[in-house]
């Protein structure tokens, strides 16, 4: 049953939307990189480690990192008010725990990282395509990291389970057991970072979908992965 | 209290950080509970008049008030025939040397935005019950959360609070003619609620081990934790915390201890809205 399934962009089910990636993309910045899931476009742009100001706020025994995620106003179809939201307000925070773990962050005491997160154009896993796009930039921008992290929207539409949630999966289907959205970070050896849940599953087919997430993750870190290599020497190892 | 009393509340000093990860690797607590059970639930229903519904919840020393108030106003375009909720919360300094006032911070905002989810995704409250015209005017539900004292899990004991303050609730008396409230009168009719509760529950990590309702102390030495919103055998809302990784084994062995620590909760609840 499931292999027939085609959804109505005419994916298969574990199919993930076409993937762009790019790092390099704000000259100003000390590292930056675009993340594209299908017609979602995230942009992140990475500033520091630079000394954290007010002095009050430097951690002596580690560095800060600070994320910032904001959605275009124009970006989805009802316009969103400029400026910051609960939900950006709480993105911006599973951001930065997204990302901290594959940080050296004991390296930077008394200094901030800050993670810019802007999305362009939003059709769903918004958060998942700035994280991804963030984790590049910091690579970009030379900050010690253990591993990288990749982001991926997994979910269920009535008993279907998907990966890589679009916009109608995520806020139209209303059908039978209706939408569940799952986004998950992983690192590159497979620790969850990152993992929110809105919807409806039970138990079975959560562990299941854990596993298809794990395996969507592997394919965003290899277009991370050639992105960040096509910045340095061309593409060549 | 004392300058030194108070700091040592402000932070949890390192020994006694130590001493409960030595007590909990070997399956034990400094209250004597195990890794897996809450602290007693208390539930007092009640305790602000004008509310339309509102209890006080307390887990050991941790205490919440939870009260609910009904609005008017225009639905949402794509639900035109839909009530709406707002959960709001507060972490009042004065439940906590830590709290300070001031517009809601990060704690204050996720603590909502969770109890929130929780109840919006298992669709707990039966929106297309509460529209008064159309298009035009539908019932607001505010949900809105203040601490009273913070001894931990601030955020199950606010979960607890807004079911409870949910299910006690009753619909104001409202004038069709002259089209208002009349606030202050109240109908029979309870708010329309599912009958299955939508628990919320934050399994927290340490070292390799876990625990439910930490204190405090306890909570200061969580090093990641996982809340999840849950219906009889399914999951509506899950959200991890803090910036350590989990496993997938991890994950498995909360899911597996899910079930229990739900019926727990929703005995609590049940119990006293009786």
């Amino acid at each position: 049953m499931a292999k027939e399934f085609i959804r109505d962009d005419g994916r298969k089910f574990d199919e993930l939307r076409p993937m762009k990636a790019k790092v390099g993309i704000v000259p100003n910045a000390d590292g930056s990189a675009m993340f594209q899931f299908g017609d979602t476009i995230a942009i992140a742009s990475v500033f520091g480690p630079k000394k954290m100001h007010p002095q009050h706020s430097q951690n002596p025994e580690k560095g800060t990192l600070r994320c910032n995620y904001n959605m275009m106003s124009f970006s989805v179809e009802d316009r969103i008010r400029p400026g910051p939201s609960r939900r950006s307000t709480e993105i911006s925070k599973i951001t930065e725990w997204a990302l901290e773990p594959v940080l050296m962050i004991d390296d930077y005491p008394n200094q901030v990282i800050d993670v810019h997160i802007h999305i362009i154009q939003a059709s769903a896993s918004t958060r998942c395509a700035g994280i991804n796009a963030a984790a590049m930039a910091l690579a970009h921008a030379g900050i010690q990291m253990k591993d990288i992290v990749s982001s991926i929207a997994v979910g269920k539409i009535d008993k279907q389970l998907i990966v890589d949630v679009n916009k109608y999966e995520d806020s139209v289907f209303d059908e039978g057991e209706g939408a569940t959205d799952i986004p998950f970070t992983f690192t590159s050896k497979g620790k969850i970072t990152h993992l929110q849940l809105d919807g409806k599953i039970n138990t079975e087919d959560f562990k299941t979908v854990m596993q298809l997430a794990r395996e969507g993750s592997k394919k965003v870190y290899e277009v991370q992965k050639q992105a960040l290599k096509d910045a340095i020497n061309g593409g060549k190892e | 209290m004392g300058e030194k009393n108070k700091m040592e509340k402000m932070t949890t000093p390192n020994i006694t950080k130590e001493r409960i990860k030595k007590y909990l690797a070997e399956g034990k607590r400094f209250d004597s509970r195990t890794p897996f059970q809450f602290r007693d639930i208390v539930i007092e229903s009640k305790v602000s008049k004008n509310a339309e519904g509102s209890v006080r919840v307390k887990l050991g020393k941790t205490e919440v008030i939870v009260g609910i108030k009904m609005g008017v106003s225009t639905p949402y375009a794509d639900s035109p025939d839909k009530g709406t909720m707002m959960v709001t919360s507060e972490l009042l300094p004065l439940s906590s040397p830590r709290f300070e006032y001031g517009p809601p911070r990060f704690p204050a905002i996720e603590l909502a935005r969770l109890v929130d989810r929780a109840i919006r995704e298992s669709k707990f409250i039966q929106f297309d019950k509460l529209c008064i015209k159309e298009g035009e005017k539908v019932w607001t539900v505010f949900i809105d959360i203040y601490t009273i004292n913070d001894d931990g899990n601030l955020q199950d004991a606010a979960s607890i609070g807004a079911l409870a303050a949910l299910k006690n609730a009753k619909m104001p008396k409202y004038d069709e003619k002259e089209e208002k409230v009349l606030y202050g009168e109240w109908t029979e009719e309870n708010l329309p609620v599912a009958k299955d509760l939508p628990i919320s529950m934050t399994f927290h990590r340490i070292g390799n081990n876990f625990l439910i309702d930490p204190t405090r102390e306890e909570e200061d030495v969580s090093e990641v934790r996982l809340t999840v919103g849950s219906t009889a055998g399914m999951i509506s809302s899950m959200q991890k915390g803090n910036s350590k990784t989990l496993s997938m084994e991890d994950l498995n062995i909360i899911l597996d201890n899910v079930e229990s620590v739900r019926k727990t909760i929703a005995e609590a609840i049940e119990k006293q809205s009786k």
